[in-house]
């Protein structure tokens, strides 16, 4: 085992900050929503704005560093070793197996997360985050200092909105579940928080540079 | 020294956000500020009117004082007898019905029904001498009351079915020489005591307001603003800003908050942005009839009870009549929450002759709906009831309910509704078959005053509710936030929560299970190993 570099201090702080929101907002959501009562609703649609500015803030900062870095790479996604990996989740591991993928610094994910980080990227964020704007614009104050309210159908924005916030909710869960399946219950978890994970020794590094490379080059050729 | 910077900046942030977040403290409203300031400087007349001689004479009539007052004022007779004060009816398009004359001289209502037949007593709130019946002549001048609603020595009063001439202690050389701008007293000598007596009607226009704190009403509050009545309606050639829709049916010239307070009163952008389909008054409005009661329901099926051959009249607890012989059953309130409508500013009124084609009927239908971009959610009054109609002609009765002597048909002397009925319907010109009921009645008025200090108005969670108390609960045709949601969205969204909770929870326990067996395993064969070393 050796202590490899993975998560990169604005990877931590955009994961953290990323998934605290999304709590915060989900709290103030499904109070908004009707769900349930803690602030009541005037402070948890207050917050809940509050909040949501900041998650759009921080999503444009995380985009921009995804590009810049390339990291958006890790997110292309892959069939290969899919199926294992399924069955790694669902048999292999009560019987003790190994990851069927090696994880290191170039190949955080393995493919069942880079096609679900990818959906919640490039679906499930998008969805919630633009009818939440829309949501919040769908009233304005005209130039006379008037208030008008465009033809949006708020039942429409809200559906897609509460759509949106349950599969958050969902992914939460089972997300938060996944974290304990590394290579000890909270190894995961502390490699985010360090942004260090012991991983094991092998010269498989090499080979998922490769793998890195070859779908690279695939981009390039495409 | 770079991370310790870093993390200055995220903690200088994080403190600014939190701050910007938890301030509580009041900001100044200068908006509101100035407004304050414009209406405590109160108008100072700029003329004495005890100086002028015309008005030093002992007035032998009031139409005497009128041509006083013509005599320099020399054109304003004009602009007040263009007026709906005077004519007691409007030239108005009306949806469905086109260009009507319409007001107190056609409409009905669900209180006293109506003024025509029994002008002698409905006339002491009509700005004129004379009408007693319906042959009044609204060209001449000097029948124009200037003194009802510009006496400021509060002496002037009209008398009880007098047909608007004044009360004969009214001392007209007095009142003649304190003339001026209206007062809360004159407009309230009728607004307030509409339906026959005080709050009776509107149930947020009453004399409480003469001298009432701000807790009633923040803009005619004695320890607030103390504000006339045309600080907000102003008029300009004698036409008053502002009009009710129980006489009233288009949207033009109304008073609004809005002419003061402009679209955006507020900091908070959010609540700005209620106002394109939620009227101010909804929020600021809490509730109505705040010192004394109103009537909420009127029946007059019930009436012409006797007890000895006399009427007579009972009363609740708080001294409202709840049952009198000659009008039937009353419901009161007091801190009345109201309705609340869709409205978009015109009405279509019942007026006298009109087909009766609904049941309840309601009187003045307010238009709106949240898909017509005029409309906006105001609060109303609901005022229900029961009132007479023709069976065969299926039209409402307007009866004689006013007399001076017995037998001259009045329902209130005679107690007879078939002759009350008749004399009512001769005088509109209206046919009466002979053969009367009762029919459910609705009228709807809406709340404009008795507007609440800002802490008490109401809340979000008020109407955002599921509640089905919240005060939106009725109210459909729009998705409310926090009261409307999609119920099978809901149910698929909670399901999946907890199925995956579930499901994770299952995986876990496996893995925990698998474990324990693996480690019992493991722990046989070290026992095992053990053994045999020794």
């Amino acid at each position: 085992m050796k202590k490899v570099y993975i998560y990169k201090g604005f990877e931590r702080f955009w994961h953290w900050t990323q998934a605290a929101l999304i709590i915060f907002l989900a709290l103030t959501g499904f109070e908004v929503h009707g769900s349930f009562s803690i602030l009541g609703f005037e402070q948890a649609a207050r917050y809940h704005r509050a909040a949501s500015w900041m998650l759009i803030v921080l999503i444009i900062f995380a985009i921009f560093w995804h590009f810049v870095t390339g990291e958006w790479k890790q997110y292309i996604p892959t069939s290969k070793k899919l199926k294992e990996q399924i069955m790694f989740y669902a048999f292999g591991m009560f019987k003790g197996q190994k990851h069927p993928t090696k994880k290191s610094g170039l190949t955080k994910l393995n493919p069942l997360q880079r096609l679900v980080y990818l959906g919640f990227k490039l679906f499930l964020v998008p969805v919630t985050v633009i009818s939440g704007i829309l949501y919040m614009v769908h009233k304005t104050v005209d130039k006379n200092d008037t208030v008008v309210i465009s033809n949006i159908p708020l039942e429409g924005i809200a559906f897609w909105h509460t759509l949106g916030a349950f599969l958050l909710m969902v992914f939460l869960v089972v997300h938060v579940y996944m974290t304990t399946t590394g290579h000890t219950p909270t190894s995961n978890i502390q490699a985010m928080i360090t942004g260090y994970e012991e991983l094991e020794e092998d010269d498989e590094e090499t080979t998922s540079e490769k793998e890195i490379n070859k779908i690279d080059n695939n981009e390039k050729n495409t | 020294m770079k991370k310790a910077i870093l993390i200055i900046i995220g903690a200088v942030l994080f403190a600014l956000v939190l701050t910007n977040l938890l301030q509580s403290e009041e900001y100044y409203n200068l908006k509101l500020e100035k407004l304050k300031q414009e209406h405590a400087i109160k108008p100072v007349s700029s003329v004495d009117h005890t100086k002028f001689e015309i008005l030093q004479q002992e007035f032998a009539t009031p139409q005497d004082v009128t041509e006083a007052c013509i005599s320099c004022h020399t054109e304003r007779h004009r602009e007040v007898m263009n007026s709906s004060h005077w004519n007691w009816e409007r030239i108005s398009y009306i949806e469905g019905r086109g260009i009507e004359a319409s007001g107190k001289s056609n409409v009905i209502n669900n209180f006293c029904i109506g003024a025509q037949s029994n002008e002698q007593a409905c006339a002491k709130c009509h700005i004129g001498f004379g009408m007693s019946n319906n042959h009044f002549d609204f060209e001449n001048a000097r029948n124009v009351d200037c003194m009802v609603c510009h006496d400021n020595s509060e002496a002037y009063i009209k008398g009880a079915s007098t047909a608007g001439y004044p009360d004969r202690s009214v001392n007209l050389s007095q009142v003649a020489q304190h003339v001026g701008q209206p007062t809360k007293h004159n407009c309230g000598s009728c607004h307030f005591n509409g339906g026959g007596g005080n709050n009776v009607k509107h149930g947020d226009l009453e004399q409480a307001l003469l001298g009432c704190d701000r807790d009633v009403d923040v803009h005619m509050a004695a320890n607030g603003m103390d504000m006339s009545c045309t600080a907000c309606h102003t008029a300009e050639n004698h036409q008053m800003l502002g009009k009710l829709y129980s006489v009233s049916s288009d949207n033009t010239h109304r008073a609004t908050c809005e002419q003061c307070h402009t679209n955006t009163p507020h900091f908070d952008p959010i609540i700005n942005r209620h106002n394109a389909k939620v009227s101010c008054q909804t929020c600021h409005i809490p509730e109505y009839a705040k010192v004394n009661a109103t009537k909420m329901a009127w029946y007059w099926s019930e009436s012409g009870k006797l007890k000895d051959g006399e009427p007579y009249t009972v009363d609740d607890e708080m001294g409202n009549h709840i049952y009198t012989s000659i009008k039937g059953t009353f419901k009161w309130a007091t801190n009345a929450k109201p309705d609340y409508m869709w409205f978009n500013g015109t009405a279509n009124l019942y007026l006298l002759g009109d087909t009766i084609d609904e049941k309840p009927l309601i009187l003045n239908n307010l238009h709106g709906s949240h898909d017509d971009g005029e409309s906006k959610i105001i609060p109303v009054k609901v005022h229900v009831g029961d009132q007479i109609y023709d069976k065969v002609h299926n039209i409402l009765i307007q009866p004689k309910l006013h007399g001076t002597e017995k037998g001259d048909s009045a329902f209130w002397i005679d107690f007879d509704w078939p002759k009350a009925a008749e004399a009512g319907m001769r005088q509109v010109g209206l046919p009466y078959s002979g053969e009367y009921g009762f029919i459910e009645t609705v009228m709807y008025w809406p709340v404009n005053h008795m507007v609440a200090p800002k802490d008490q108005a109401v809340g979000c969670a008020e109407c955002h509710t599921r509640s089905n108390d919240g005060r939106l609960a009725q109210l459909s045709g729009f998705y409310l936030p926090g009261r409307d949601y999609n119920k099978p969205l809901d149910f698929a969204g909670i399901f999946l929560f907890f199925a995956s909770l579930g499901g994770v929870l299952i995986h876990a326990a496996i893995r925990i299970l698998v474990s324990i067996k693996k480690k019992r395993f493991e722990m046989k064969v070290i026992d095992y190993e053990n053994e045999q070393q020794i």
